[in-house]
């Protein structure tokens, strides 16, 4: 009985982890700009993956399987937030533009290329809010 | 952190004095070790600790269910036929002042779907975030400040 329940249960995490991670690739497609893609791609990652893995160790209800498991949560929870920031961050002073709709940008001259410097808030030219 | 080691030690001797290492004597033992450490912590130099565990767990429930929810809100999104959503960059001031804590904070707003942290300033004043829904960029920043943001700086107090 408890078995039936288990792995229902089960199923339903593989499945919901499996639809997060097909939205990303669709938003992936879908998506306008870089920025947008990658809210899309990085945090499937975490949410859908996560999901399935809590449904590996839920279904062996072994420890040996749910320490694995916690331990590739945590190593997706250390390294996708890094990657996310590096490859943003090349990206926007690689001057990929911004979707035409995107309503404010408040980096936008914060950064002196010459000396690598950014400034705080204050200084810098007033973000283009209505584009 | 040195208290939080202290703490798995005297959870290891709980677990070995009762003779059975499982995951629950040691979870026992933990429970138990953290009670004395808070008694015993003024001595050490750290009398939140037990108080400091506890707001790091509810960090940490709060950050999981911020980011079903968000994956949600971005999953639909993706789905609807037209793209409705108006992103926008949006510096949000930081109140927090060690490396670690900001970057335990950034790598939480990049890790909640929907925000993502872009950079920080040099005097590390500002923080640079890409949100999804951009629209209100005062409550965005309201909501960066008071809910992570808050959550972090009492943990690390």
């Amino acid at each position: 009985m408890l078995e039936g329940v288990i792995e229902i249960v089960a199923g339903v995490l593989i499945l919901a982890g499996a639809f997060f991670v097909l939205v990303s690739a669709l938003g992936l497609l879908r998506l306008p700009d870089l920025f947008m893609r990658m809210h899309a791609a990085t945090k499937a990652g975490t949410l859908g993956a996560g999901l399935v893995l809590f449904a590996a160790a839920l279904f062996f209800g072994e420890l040996a399987v749910s320490i694995k498991a916690a331990v590739v949560f945590l190593f997706l929870l250390l390294t996708a937030p890094v990657a996310a920031h590096v490859l943003g961050r090349a990206a926007y002073y690689a001057g990929v533009t911004l979707w035409d709709r995107t309503m404010l940008d408040e980096l936008r001259g914060k950064y002196d290329e010459s000396t690598d410097e950014h400034d705080g808030p204050g200084a810098g030219s007033p973000a283009p809010s209505d584009r | 952190m040195r208290l939080f080691g202290l703490n798995m030690v005297l959870a290891l001797v709980w677990a070995m004095a009762g003779g059975v290492i499982t995951l629950g004597t040691l979870a026992f033992g933990f429970v138990v070790g953290m009670a004395v450490l808070h008694f015993v912590g003024p001595v050490l130099g750290d009398e939140r600790y037990a108080l400091r565990f506890v707001l790091a767990i509810g960090l940490l429930f709060f950050f999981l269910k911020e980011l079903v929810l968000s994956s949600v809100r971005v999953a639909i999104d993706v789905i609807k036929p037209s793209l409705t959503m108006r992103p926008a960059v949006v510096s949000v001031p930081l109140a927090l002042t060690s490396d670690a804590q900001i970057t335990l904070l950034a790598n939480l707003i990049s890790l909640t779907p929907g925000t993502l942290s872009v950079d920080v300033s040099d005097d590390k004043s500002c923080l640079y975030v890409h949100a999804m829904y951009g629209e209100d960029a005062e409550a965005l920043r309201r909501g960066i400040k008071a809910d992570f943001e808050h959550r972090i700086a009492e943990v690390f107090r």
